[in-house]
């Protein structure tokens, strides 16, 4: 069992590496943007997994806290003054 | 292992595959939006079988709670930020009518 657990959460890591090619050649911020919210949706999973395989119960409060920041991310992004956006879309 | 290890493993693959659908779907597919659709069903979708996995697995009922919790709460933030997202995806490209059905 111990063997699932790290091997999918190696496999939701190599996930996150895979989104990474989105950040770096996304063709627009909200392509960006949409990476961001893959990491906060894998990084839960990972968390809650190593939680379950390392006995370390505080990982759940962790992932908890990490669902709430990724909101939040959202919201600050989609709030940014025009004109940053326009320079990050160059 | 027994019956519950197995279920357990079975949800927990069946969630990996789900968010490889996602990430699959992120990088392949060609506009933002459906880029937007692909990951945020796909990859809720898998969080919550992993997460019913782990329950199965829980030693107590707290434990099995909290992480329900953290899947009802994860559910909602990404469908507020897919929102925003498209939203402002959308401002973006000036676009201030619908889409075409």
């Amino acid at each position: 069992m111990e063997n699932i657990y790290t091997g999918l959460a190696l496999f939701l890591l190599l996930n996150l590496l895979a989104g990474l090619f989105r950040v770096y050649h996304g063709p627009s911020a909200a392509d960006r943007m949409l990476a961001a919210l893959l990491f906060g949706t894998t990084t839960v999973a990972v968390l809650l997994l190593l939680a379950q395989t390392m006995q370390e119960p505080a990982l759940r409060d962790v992932a908890l806290l990490f669902t709430l920041l990724a909101a939040v991310i959202a919201i600050a992004f989609t709030r940014l003054p025009r004109r940053s956006v326009g320079r990050s879309e160059r | 292992m027994s019956w519950l290890d197995v279920l357990s493993a079975v949800l927990l693959i069946s969630g990996g595959i789900f968010f490889l659908t996602g990430t699959v779907g992120m990088l392949r597919f060609s506009s933002c939006y459906s880029r937007l659709h692909a990951l945020t069903k796909a990859d809720n979708a898998g969080l919550g079988l992993i997460a019913l996995g782990l329950m199965v697995q829980a030693e107590s009922l707290w434990v099995a709670l909290k992480i329900l919790l953290v899947w009802a709460l994860a559910l909602l933030a990404a469908t507020v930020s897919a929102h925003l997202i498209a939203r402002f995806s959308l401002r973006v490209d000036r676009g201030t009518q619908r889409a075409p059905p």
